[in-house]
């Protein structure tokens, strides 16, 4: 069993590709030490509000947490998860054709450098790469933007506690979206509560599971205070943040007056005969971040104002 | 709420009186131990390489710098879900004496039995505070089983001040999360029917 190795070589980038790829490691880094602005907006938002001891006890461990992390450099949560890009890159961005290889050695390079726990298991094989990369990890998801020079991503360390309640399945319309309350609900207090609350949710809304899977995690990528710009979608966010936070599921799922930073809906068009659904949650140390970048390699960190690599 | 502070060995006189809901930091000896340890003891029947009668373990697995000469530094630590060895532990408590089991989130009927009768805690580090617990680690003074990568080795480590340790599972068999879980439930199916009212989106 501990004989089995993975075979990973790292890639000769061109040295463009090289520069993007030390940049990558840097953010990658810095996201997992450093939560972005609007989680911690909202986390300081949320401890004002809790009251007991208990609470505020949890609450302040957090802040204390991150501060350390911070000044240390070291990742704030030990899970620093599988990582995940979702990717839209114009057609001709320059490096296209060596971003998986880019990407891949950006996480190979980050795990050494900050370090990062090694999770990547080969399935069936049943053993740890040692190295935080394997086959599928980390996971690409690139959708191209027409015929631009830039590329944007989001950056996200999926760990394994909030992955746990990530749940998607087709309902028949005559379910309606009174069924997907029911299907979101459900989870929050079977899984939910153990996933590090308070949770970002993600639901999404499509025609199957994979469809449907895809935007809740893709809503997970969005700001927690962000709203969906279909009224009937937002309202279903503000009516689920409100359900949920009357659960009072509380820090850690101790109890308490608030479960969740926010619900983020994304949605996209189903079949007449389905309605598919998923459910994905961001634990409260929600590490996930945004970088565009032009063809020159100019970049911008929408979500971490003031944070240069 | 009262606080308690603990230091290994820990006798079952030391923790009759801890009931759930109560804070616990941790003086000696903890050790990570999660997944494949928890099968490995009991459904391969391996001895555990590490005797943690009387101390503490910790469903974990943590961020560890390899100093080389058989010297490690804990860089990051917090629990990982409990739940996940609900179907060991029972046997895991049975078997080894362990004392405090620490780890996310509750556990379930097979713990509670085991709390009960074996006299044992299960406690909550709260979650995602890793760097926290890091420096509560004094020294790492072993690691075994190895084999299994960095988050499944069992590694052992002398603590001081380790907490805030919720209890979720106390000597009673009482079970925090549980109590919670029927007020939740309670309240969700409420929240339900309220929502399902202003979304009649198809029509």
């Amino acid at each position: 069993m501990d004989t089995m190795t993975y075979d990973y070589t790292e890639p000769l980038l061109s040295p463009k590709g090289q520069r993007m790829r030390d940049l990558l490691a840097d953010y990658i880094s810095i996201i997992s030490h450093r939560l972005p602005d609007d989680v911690t907006a909202k986390l300081l938002e949320l401890q004002k509000v809790e009251v007991d001891p208990l609470q505020k006890l949890v609450y302040d461990t957090m802040m204390e947490n991150q501060l350390l992390a911070n000044k240390l450099k070291r990742p704030s949560c030990q899970d620093t998860g599988a990582l995940q890009f979702f990717v839209k890159v114009g057609a001709r961005f320059p490096l296209l054709g060596e971003l998986n290889q880019i990407l891949k050695d950006a996480v190979y390079r980050a795990t050494k450098k900050a370090p990062l726990r090694h999770n990547a298991v080969q399935t069936f094989d049943e053993f740890n790469t040692r190295m935080n990369v394997g086959d599928g990890i980390p996971s690409v998801f690139t959708q191209i933007d027409g015929n631009s020079t830039n590329i944007e991503m989001y950056v996200y360390m999926a760990g394994g506690g909030c992955t746990l309640p990530g749940e998607a399945k087709v309902l028949m319309p005559g379910e309606g979206y009174e069924g997907v309350v029911r299907f979101v609900m459900d989870r929050m207090t079977s899984y939910g509560v153990n996933a590090c609350p308070p949770l970002l949710v993600g639901v999404g809304v499509a025609t199957s599971v994979e469809t449907a899977a895809m935007n809740s995690k893709l809503a997970l990528m969005r700001r927690v205070d962000s709203e969906n710009e279909n009224a009937n979608a937002a309202k279903l966010e503000h009516l689920l943040e409100d359900g949920i936070n009357n659960i009072g599921l509380g820090p850690q799922g101790f109890g308490g007056q608030k479960s969740v930073m926010g619900v983020n809906v994304v949605n996209t068009a189903r079949h007449p005969s389905t309605i598919g659904v998923a459910v994905s949650t961001g634990c409260w140390s929600h590490r996930r971040g945004l970088i565009k970048f032009d063809e020159d390699l100019n970049y911008e960190l929408p979500y971490n104002k003031g944070v240069e690599l | 709420m009262k606080t308690y502070h603990l230091t290994t060995p820990i006798s079952d006189d030391d923790i009759k009186d801890i009931r759930i809901g109560d804070i616990v930091y941790l003086n000696g000896s903890l050790t990570t131990c999660r997944d494949v340890a928890h099968r490995r003891l009991v459904e391969e029947h391996r001895p555990l390489p590490v005797d943690v009668s009387n101390k503490a373990i910790l469903h974990a697995g943590p961020i560890i710098k390899d100093k080389g000469n058989g010297e490690y530094e804990m860089v990051a630590v917090g629990p990982t879900t409990s739940m996940r060895m609900e179907k060991f532990e029972e046997e895991f408590i049975k078997q080894t004496g362990v004392k405090l089991i620490v780890g996310k989130g509750g556990m379930g009927p097979g713990t509670e039995r085991a709390c009960k009768k074996y006299k044992a805690l299960h406690l909550v580090y709260p979650a995602g505070n890793a760097v926290y617990a890091a420096l509560k680690v004094q020294k790492i003074v072993d690691a075994q089983w190895k084999d299994l990568g960095m988050p499944e080795t069992l590694w052992s480590c002398e603590v001081k001040d380790y907490g805030p340790l919720i209890v979720s599972i106390d000597t009673n068999g009482d079970n925090l999360f549980e109590k919670n879980k029927v007020l939740f439930n309670e309240r969700k199916e409420a929240e339900i029917k309220k929502i399902q009212k202003q979304v009649s989106f198809i029509k």
